[in-house]
């Protein structure tokens, strides 16, 4: 018997030790909840509104950001302004069936026909750019609405530096699926981070900024940038990121509209951590 | 839904198909009357169950599209969490399951040994097995029985569109399980008459079909859930062209029946090796404790060799889920489940030393052993050298100071260790290390007798150092000096290259000693006792790595009960913590494997007599 009890107290404590550290050894990250329906009343939404509900539907339901981001699963995003033309250009396009005969086009057939025109070198692996990894986002897991397409049309022309051609669709009440990522726009002020990874990772500063490895190099290189600028730059490049441009990049790539989305206490949390990278 | 199911309910009964509604409703029938006898409040949803089966989804020829739930379809019983219930209840199904689709598997191949070699300690251990497997499999039928109420009773909806899919399979699967039974029972009751000459080979052929019915049924399974996570014969509203076989063979369905099938054998070994290392412990005699060593050792053996495949069935599978969804794939390799891979790499770090640790002891039952002991420390280096890199994350998730001590959520120097170019090198070698523990042992009771034995063996360490210098240089090249999406290039020369180094070595080997003598006697029993812990460990390990991986398979469906097709409405789509599916998977598995420790306990009993003196009549 006390044989039987030693090998089940071993099972036990085994068991209990996996246990212990799936709990207690790696981060509990809480899981986003499934996207819900939330009405949208499109009759009162400016422009600026629209290009930020797109932008939150190509982040949050349509998961876009999975494989359209600074590892390069897929084709960048933000230099559709010099690529969308050159695509249609492509003698490829028409080949392959692309039937857009314009850049707001283009981008609607991406969406919901992906496979129609595929980027060389993005195709799915045999296919010899035939067919595309990306699904219909106006069916399946995504199921983008009419308007919520739209709406990332508006937002992928405005992010690409191109003219927003679209129109805000002239229904005054409209329903968009989104997660509530907590961000404020569903009327609920979000809650303030406390993690630096946590601030970085809700604006997307790693998309253009080294500032740990492999990450995006269209904002200056921030790993050592401690060393090099003081708090007060620090700041001002935060909160007017076009008073001073570092050599080598563009003036209007920085979003300008920091000031007003981040809190106080997450921009001293920012200072502090680039102030300490030397 | 009453819509959906009254208008389908008029195509199922136009169709030829009274037979399965018949099956079913016993089925369903059985349920009302347990549910009732159980005293669950349940009544309304099982007879909405009724309904919903008996309506299956078609109009005029036609079937309809997979039905749009809102919370208020998912029954409420009791205030039971009905995921929770299907959670474990399945994963209880699936252990068991594979536990008795293995043993048979194993038991064929020992009654195979014992044939060609005609030493009946053979045939005794896979008599003894097959008892064992006796009650699990009555346990395995139980608990699919319980799961199958648990399906209907908490999601009535989703049970009655895959059973309108899979109707046909359904009823298969239902008679195979008869014949599955039929078999089983001539097996073990026909074993002792079924004995010498043309009886023992008939014997072994009802084996063999014991083995192809089982894994038809598994076949069978495996072709429901992976049509939830990739379904095919049905268009993107979820209308069932009515072709069933290609909504079994699915795009996931292959590489999941690889996986499990080779996972099973593993897994039916290390359950076995657990029975005999308690066996060993409670030996009353040198006699017994010889014979249950043995049979840790078969089952050990039979474990590693399942092991060293499995996590190229599971790269596949993994690469297939890519192929399928990028979406999926990266859903599964990212994010919170990315987390979870390093749980896997404790475990499967905890596998592969269990069953390294327990070879080494094993050499202790030879006199020649002590030529390999002085190289077991670097295969332990190596190995938990390999298994660090497998457990270093990429992007850690770190507080605000811990990320300034750092530098970022990478580590400088460890950073680069996380990524999947390092970890499918460390597997490698993890495997081509464990082998080489397994050529040690075998050499440790062997003295070759041939005259090139010395370049046979030059011969072998070149094949070993090309092959780690080869997988060295695939992992660092593709891991470092390409592009991002060409950085799992490397992932199929490796493992072509360990192949061939443990299929080439063996063959080497197999010539090397054909011809060698016997240092002498091997001392079976002659093992600490603490081995027989690395085989407790080993199929704890294994059940609880089971019980998480079918977590993230599961998962990484998200808020879908059929991507793409049918949505999970009910208040428990979202996706559970990796703390609380561990928390679920250790209550499961502790269920489990108090379970098992009665299936051994029954069979144990079922060997023992008691003679009651005086109580009968002379």
């Amino acid at each position: 018997m006390r044989k039987f009890l030693t090998v089940v107290a071993f099972m036990v404590i085994s068991i209990g030790l996996f246990a212990g550290y799936s709990n207690f050894g790696i981060p509990q990250i809480e899981p986003a909840p499934p996207p819900t329906e939330e009405k949208i009343d499109l009759g009162s939404m400016t422009m600026e509104q629209f290009v930020a509900l797109g932008e939150r539907l190509f982040k949050g339901k349509g998961t876009c950001t999975l494989c359209h981001n600074s590892l390069g699963r897929a084709p960048a995003l933000d230099v559709i302004s010099t690529n969308a033309q050159a695509r249609l250009d492509d003698p490829r396009y028409e080949e392959s069936g692309g039937e857009a005969t314009n850049i707001e086009e283009y981008l609607i057939e991406s969406l919901v026909k992906p496979s129609a025109y595929v980027v060389a070198g993005f195709g799915k692996k045999g296919t010899n750019d035939k067919e595309s990894p990306m699904p219909d986002a106006s069916s399946g897991s995504i199921s983008f609405s009419q308007t919520e397409l739209i709406a990332v049309i508006a937002y992928l022309q405005d992010n690409g530096g191109l003219e927003i051609t679209v129109e805000i669709p002239s229904d005054v009440q409209a329903s968009v699926e989104g997660e509530d990522d907590g961000d404020g726009e569903d009327g609920e002020p979000r809650e303030a981070f406390t993690e630096v990874q946590d601030i970085f990772d809700n604006f997307d500063c790693e998309a253009c900024h080294t500032i740990t490895e492999e990450a995006g190099d269209a904002g200056p290189n921030l790993s050592a940038i401690g060393a090099k600028r003081d708090r007060n730059y620090l700041r001002r490049a935060l909160l007017a990121p076009n008073a001073d441009i570092a050599e080598g990049f563009e003036e209007g790539m920085m979003p300008d509209d920091l000031g007003q989305q981040i809190y106080a206490s997450e921009l001293e949390i920012l200072l502090d951590y680039l102030s300490e990278l030397k | 839904m009453v819509k959906f199911d009254k208008i389908a309910g008029r195509y199922f009964l136009k169709s030829n198909q009274k037979s399965l509604v018949s099956g079913l409703l016993i089925i369903l029938v059985a349920t009302v009357f347990m549910v009732n006898w159980a005293g669950l409040d349940a009544v309304r949803a099982a007879q909405s169950t009724v309904e919903a089966v008996e309506g299956a989804t078609a109009v005029d020829g036609a079937y309809a599209p997979a039905p749009k739930l809102a919370e208020s379809d998912y029954p409420a019983v009791a205030g039971i969490n009905g995921r929770l219930i299907v959670w474990v209840v399945a994963q209880l199904h699936l252990w068991f399951a594979a536990f008795v689709l293995a043993v048979p598997i194993f038991v064929f191949i020992i009654e195979v040994i014992g044939m060609r070699t005609r030493d009946k300690r053979y045939d005794d251990m896979a008599y003894e097995f097959i008892k064992v497997s006796i009650t699990a499999y009555s346990l395995t039928a139980i608990l699919g029985g319980l799961l199958l109420f648990s399906l209907i009773l908490f999601y009535p909806h989703l049970f009655t569109y895959l059973s309108t899919i899979f109707s046909e399979s359904m009823l298969y699967y239902a008679l195979l399980f008869f014949a599955e039974s039929a078999v089983l029972y001539l097996y073990y009751y026909g074993w002792k008459w079924l004995q010498g000459g043309f009886r023992k080979w008939v014997h072994l052929t009802l084996g063999l079909m014991l083995n192809a019915i089982g894994t038809t049924l598994m076949l069978l399974a495996n072709a429901w859930l992976t049509f939830m996570m990739s379904p095919a014969g049905v268009d993107a509203a979820g209308v069932f062209s009515g072709d069933s076989w290609a909504a079994i063979h699915n795009f996931l369905w292959n590489p999941i029946n690889i996986h499990r099938f080779v996972a099973n054998i593993a897994y039916g070994g290390s359950i076995v090796g657990a029975y005999a290392a308690f066996k060993f412990l409670t030996a009353r005699n040198q006699q017994e404790k010889a014979h249950y060593d043995w049979m840790g050792y078969n089952a050990n053996f039979i474990a590693i060799c399942a092991l060293l495949p499995l996590p190229f069935a599971g790269y596949y599978l993994a690469a297939e889920i890519y192929a399928y969804s990028q979406q999926m794939g990266i859903t599964l390799m990212g994010g919170i489940f990315a987390w979870l891979f390093i749980i896997q790499a404790v475990l499967i770090g905890t596998l592969f030393l269990s069953a390294n640790y327990y070879l080494w002891c094993g050499m202790g039952r030879s006199d020649g052993a002590k030529r390999y002991t002085k190289y077991i420390k670097y295969i332990a280096i190596v190995l938990v050298g390999s298994f660090l890199v497998w457990f270093t994350p990429h992007t850690l998730v770190l507080t605000n100071s811990e990320l300034k001590a750092l530098g970022g959520p990478h580590h400088s120097i460890l950073g680069p260790l996380g990524i999947m170019p390092a970890k499918n090198t460390a597997v490698n070698i993890m495997i081509i290390f464990t082998f080489l523990s397994f050529l040690f042992y075998r050499r440790s009771n062997k003295i070759a007798t041939v005259s090139w034995e010395k370049t046979g063996n030059i011969v072998q360490v070149a094949l070993f150092t090309a092959g780690i210098v080869n997988i060295l240089f695939l992992g660092t090249y593709h891991g470092y000096f390409t592009n991002t999406v060409y950085k799992v290039a490397a992932s199929i020369p490796q493992v072509v290259t360990t192949l061939v180094v443990i299929v080439g070595s063996l063959v080497l080997d197999s010539f090397i000693y054909g011809k060698s003598r016997d240092v002498g006697p091997l001392h079976w029993g002659r093992i600490p006792e603490r081995a027989q812990y690395a085989l407790f460990l080993l199929a704890v390990a294994f059940t609880w790595l089971m019980g998480l991986m079918g977590y993230i398979r599961s998962g990484i469906r998200q808020h879908w009960h059929v991507v793409d097709i049918m949505r999970d409405a009910s208040a428990q789509a979202f996706t559970p913590t990796l703390g609380y599916a561990a928390n679920v998977v250790s209550v499961a598995a502790l269920l489990f494997l108090a379970m098992v420790i009665f299936v051994f306990w029954i069979a144990q009993v079922s060997g023992s007599k008691t003679l009651p003196a005086g109580y009968w009549k002379e």
